[in-house]
């Protein structure tokens, strides 16, 4: 019974570890950026021995849900400013623009069916994804659509990029749209011209600033471009 | 003299109840019900709700349709493998429903075993409703089997062979015989594999998708409006508790 006692305190004592006690920094960031930021943070593991970065991946406006929730986080980064716009009040210092991405028709690997223009989603039968109307890149798209005045109707909306790319990558969907940064791993597809899109990165707690500097520095600015985010 | 009742064991008993009463009553407490009609009406509320009562009566009756037939099955056919299969069967009640809808896209997916075989025939479930009832059916018909199962297993058969011995055919018994005298069971067994096909939403949402209307059903909804619009969410939420708890009061004395 103390045995088990002892580790259930142990256990809570591992869970209650506050997000900035100086050794470990919490980072909520955009599904489109797993990749990048997953190196962004071993870059910055390196630079500050001891300090262990901590990720979390989702659709923009489940990360902003979840600072509104309380969610401990130290760094926030979302893929569009107006997202991010409505945590203002929680940032530490005003969020920035830290990078910039492109929309992309993503498809099967080498892009079998041709699909090269918005245009050419509206083929019948074509199996469309497109992220739900709250995510960065489902406004992105909407907009991009409305602008070409094509109309699409896609068979699921996801609440992530990451689910647009993965429904995409099983083969469940013919084509979605998503980012220039996800093409290649799996899918083909085109980037979408004029479709310029901004992130945004903002420190919630004094313990974030370093890792906001580290993004916006040299080497977290290489490391974005090595992802193609221009 | 009643001893008095220790205290080791109250203590952690009320924590319990606590643990589950206290999000309850957070829910009810939080739920903006003096707007609850006008966050209720929301076109993308009222499409899921809609599409959820749909999704659930045909993944109810699809249960009752093939389950009842299986629970008799495996409760009366002697054959070899029966009790593997008993098993079976079952596993979906304790598989994570993700894991479900994992499975069902590699069997109906168009990448699944069959996916080639539906493609020809234009029937490819993933992201239609047809699909989210196929999950609902998948998930929850395991309730239905397992409850009729146990109350033709636990009935004597002695009606069953006196109405044989008179005449009756197989059929005819089962119909006017055994079905009739597993009723309460049947309805318990119904109430809780509608309850959890309503309630679906791992199976559904990685084999189906999110689409208001087709394949949105209200727990989508209600992990998509919690990003866009909470108090829509909490709305939704406290119908399917009020749901839950309807059910719940409905099979009091049934369940004992």
């Amino acid at each position: 019974m103390r045995r088990l006692l002892l580790v259930l305190l142990l256990a809570l004592s591992g869970c209650s570890a506050h997000a900035s006690d100086g050794t470990r920094v919490t980072v909520l960031a955009a599904a489109s950026l797993t990749k990048a930021f997953g190196e962004e943070a071993t870059a910055y593991e390196r630079a500050h021995p001891g300090t262990d970065v901590v990720l979390s991946f989702a659709g923009s406006q489940s990360l902003v849900a979840q600072v509104q929730q309380g969610a401990p986080a130290d760094v926030l980064a979302t893929a569009d400013p107006a997202t991010m716009g409505a945590v203002r009040g929680e940032l530490e210092d005003p969020s920035v623009v830290f990078a910039h991405n492109e929309l992309a028709i993503v498809t099967a690997p080498g892009n079998p069916l041709h699909l090269t223009s918005l245009q050419d989603l509206t083929r019948s039968g074509l199996k469309v994804v497109l992220a739900g109307p709250s995510v960065p890149v489902g406004k992105a798209a909407a907009k991009a659509l409305t602008r070409a005045g094509v109309r699409v109707t896609p068979v699921s909306l996801e609440d992530a990029v990451t689910g647009v790319v993965g429904k995409v990558r099983l083969g469940e969907a013919d084509a979605g749209i998503a980012y220039v940064t996800d093409l290649g791993g799996g899918v083909g597809g085109v980037p979408l011209g004029g479709t310029r899109t901004d992130l945004a990165i903002g420190p919630l707690t004094g313990a974030g600033r370093a890792f906001v500097q580290f993004v916006l520095g040299a080497e977290g600015q290489a490391i974005l471009k090595k992802h193609r985010f221009q | 003299m009643r001893t008095r009742p220790p205290l080791a064991l109250v203590l952690p008993a009320a924590l319990a109840a606590l643990l589950v009463l206290l999000p309850l009553a957070g829910l009810l407490t939080r739920t903006p019900w003096a707007r609850i009609l006008e966050l209720l009406g929301k076109e993308q509320v009222r499409q899921a709700l809609w599409l959820s009562v749909r999704c659930a009566l045909s993944a109810t009756l699809l249960a009752l349709l093939l389950g009842v037939p299986l629970a008799w099955v495996l409760a009366r056919l002697p054959f070899p493998g029966r009790r593997l299969l008993r098993g079976l069967v079952t596993v979906p009640l304790v598989l994570p429903p993700v894991v479900g809808g994992v499975a069902l896209l590699l069997a109906f997916g168009r990448r699944g075993v069959l996916g080639p075989l539906l493609e020809d025939a234009g029937a490819v479930p993933a992201f239609t409703t047809y699909g989210v009832v196929l999950a609902e059916t998948f998930v929850a018909m395991p309730f239905l089997v397992l409850t009729v199962e146990g109350a033709l297993r636990s009935l004597p058969t002695t009606p069953e062979d006196v109405a044989s011995s008179l005449g009756a055919g197989p059929l005819r018994v089962f119909r006017t015989v055994t079905l009739p005298s597993v009723l309460p069971a049947l309805a318990a067994g119904t109430a809780l594999t509608s309850a959890r096909a309503l309630g679906e939403f791992g199976a559904t949402i990685t084999f189906a998708g999110s689409y208001p209307g087709r394949t949105q059903t209200v727990p989508i909804a209600i992990y998509a409006l919690l990003q866009d619009d909470p108090p829509a969410a909490y709305a939704l939420s406290a119908v399917l508790l009020l749901v839950s708890v309807s059910i719940i009061l409905g099979l009091r004395g049934r369940l004992r």
